[in-house]
């Protein structure tokens, strides 16, 4: 968690919406290399729209999202190619291609981007499942994983590029508390040993204690974001929505 | 921490088998890539009992520079000889720390080629006869559930019925009776050119209203069915029961063959014989149009196809086109209800609902054909 203060995600002026439905209005925050930002809301609040035009999926509105310099809304072609190659995104189900093993899974990208040979490909992709714990199910397919298993072979994918920034769409979703916890230590992990930056949506009270640095919350009323900063301070917070949210279940956040 | 471009790599050979890789720059998937066959080659090659790499002047390294350092430990450890890497980087070690695997973990053996081809084989007969026993088993659930319902009308679903026949007949009118023209058309025009050489041209008349409605009418409207509505009755429900909607239905006690299977079979065997006569009606225009290009004229046409075609062929055909229609919604729904998970079973399923319909209707037109041979009809 070696936040340096340099921002590396910049969104600006961010409006998205679809028609006439404006889902997102003026979203303004950054994001520090080396840091774990949140971004968090209820149901419906727009977080996975604003995750989807952080990557380059939806095309907002208005505004830019400026990733490492470049701005991701605009960029076309080989510019377009240079910045998905800064991201990595896990998905919420995983997204694992269903017809290739785990390990052609993580070589997709480097096949495709590197000039490496098979040999150095294969022993590249199984140490990218070291480092998400996962080399022994090397050969498995998709169907054949765990949930917990399925989020690892995706942040596996994910890092199989060297992303500068890593996405991750509700990583604890449909997954068992402990197996949860142990996906939020491999999180802190990566970040300690890989100096990578992290944007996590999720709406787990424990996770975002556990590992965000800082947050945003969004609320679908307000269209636009009503909190930032540590989770800790936001405890504390002014407004009614974000201080409720944040003093969910005492018990449990006190113990993760 | 990205200092230069580009990597120096030097390979020296040293005495008593040692040997001295040094790395400097930048090492990354580019330049690892660039180096990797010959540097590995050479390692194998000359195989030094002690290797050093000196990455002391590496200024920047990504997962996969590591890679290229934990593949010559690897190289060197598979055949017991020593390896020192000196002046890796504190940053550096770390990614190390996190990336470095010790052994491959290889893929599963699969069977030998000969053992492979017999176990496949057996394996194939088997699902062969277990799927023979489904087709049978299902036929008659089928049939025993369709004539419960039949006896109290009122449990079939009617507005399920009228929204699949409306699917599967009315929709598919337009491509039936298009094809049916075109083949009328085909057959006519291929026929007459022959026929003509024997000044019997007129004949041609008779060739097709046979055909049409003894074997290809119905044939053609069947396969028609089959991709247009075999594949989606199985798609559909193959849909459902990934997404557990089939256990739903179990577990509320609503039968899925009676609530999914029934109102398909039935609006199938509805349709079939009225999409049969739209098909056969726009192949004698086709073939009506050929005769009007040889000047044959429209009333001799008429007769001829009164006089070659009794109503008994007509029927003949028809009778058919009711076991086709059964046919091709009962297996759409029964691969529908066989699917399995993963991603690609609910596409399985719809191909094999098309090519175990196409089989089964040319294997009961093959049976119709001799059945109607002994009747004489």
């Amino acid at each position: 968690m070696a936040a340096n203060g340099e921002p590396i995600v910049i969104v600006k002026d961010l409006t998205v919406g679809y028609g006439d439905t404006v889902i997102l209005q003026d979203i303004n925050f950054e994001v520090h290399t080396g840091e774990i930002f949140g971004i968090l809301g209820g149901s419906g609040s727009g977080k996975s729209t604003l995750l989807k035009s952080m990557i380059g999926l939806q095309t907002p509105l208005r505004g830019s999202v400026l990733i490492d310099g470049t701005n991701i809304v605009a960029a076309q072609g080989d510019e377009r190619v240079a910045v998905l190659k800064k991201i990595g995104v896990s998905y919420q189900s995983g997204a694992l291609f269903g017809s290739m093993n785990i390990v052609e899974n993580v070589s997709i990208v480097l096949e495709e981007f590197t000039d490496l040979p098979q040999s150095a490909i294969e022993l590249i992709a199984q140490m990218k499942l070291k480092a998400v714990g996962l080399q022994d199910a090397a050969y498995k397919m998709p169907a054949e994983l765990s949930g917990g298993m399925k989020k690892r072979a995706a942040i596996a994918r994910a890092l199989a590029i060297d992303p500068k920034v890593l996405f991750l769409d509700e990583p604890s979703a449909g997954l068992d508390p402990i197996t949860s916890a142990q996906l939020d230590q491999l999180i802190l992990d990566l970040s300690d040993s890989l100096h990578l930056t992290f944007v996590i949506v999720t709406h787990e009270l424990p996770s975002i204690f556990a590992v965000t640095d800082r947050v945003i919350m969004l609320e679908k009323e307000r269209k636009t974001t009503i909190a930032i900063g540590a989770p800790e301070a936001l405890r504390e917070s002014e407004d009614p929505t974000v201080r409720r949210f944040f003093n969910r279940q005492p018990a449990e956040v006190g113990s993760a | 921490m990205e200092g230069t471009e580009t990597l120096t790599y030097d390979f020296q050979q040293g005495k008593e088998g040692r040997a001295r890789i040094v790395l400097k720059g930048r090492l990354d998937k580019d330049t690892a890539a660039s180096i990797w066959q010959q540097s590995t080659e050479r390692l194998r090659q000359t195989e030094p009992g002690l290797l050093l790499v000196q990455v002391g002047d590496v200024d920047y390294c990504d997962a996969e520079g590591i890679a290229l350092l934990v593949e010559y430990k690897r190289l060197q450890r598979q055949s017991k000889r020593q390896i020192e890497i000196q002046g890796l980087r504190p940053q550096f070690q770390q990614l190390m720390a996190v990336f470095e695997i010790d052994r491959i973990v290889l893929p599963p053996l699969g069977p030998g080629l000969l053992t492979g081809f017999v176990r496949s084989l057996g394996e194939e007969v088997v699902r062969f006869a277990h799927d023979f026993h489904a087709q049978v088993s299902f036929t008659g659930e089928v049939c025993a559930k369709l004539l419960k319902a039949l006896r109290r009308p009122g449990s079939l679903r009617l507005k399920d019925m009228l929204l699949m026949a409306e699917k599967a007949g009315a929709n598919a009118v337009g491509i039936t009776a298009m094809l049916g023209f075109l083949i009328g058309l085909i057959i006519a025009f291929q026929s007459a050119a022959s026929l003509e050489a024997f000044g019997a041209e007129v004949f041609v008349a008779d060739l097709v209203v046979l055909g049409l409605t003894r074997e290809l009418g119905p044939l053609i409207t069947a396969v028609v069915l089959a991709s247009r509505s075999g594949s989606a009755f199985a798609a559909e429900i193959g849909t459902m029961k990934v997404n557990e909607e089939i256990d739903a239905l179990t577990t509320m006690a609503l039968d899925p063959v009676q609530y999914l299977v029934l109102p398909r079979v039935i609006a199938a065997i509805l349709i079939m014989p009225l999409l049969t006569m739209f098909n056969e009606l726009f192949g004698l225009i086709g073939c009506g149009l050929v005769m009007a290009s040889w000047n044959v004229p429209m009333e001799t046409y008429i007769e001829r196809i009164r006089a070659a075609a009794t109503l008994t062929d007509f029927f003949s055909g028809l009778v058919k086109t009711f076991v086709f229609g059964a046919l091709i919604a009962g297996l759409g729904c029964l691969r529908g209800l066989q699917t399995q998970t993963g991603p690609s079973a609910v596409g399985d399923s719809t191909t094999r609902a098309v090519v175990s319909s196409i089989i089964a209707i040319i294997v009961a037109d093959g049976v119709f054909a001799v059945v109607y041979y002994f009747l004489g009809i």
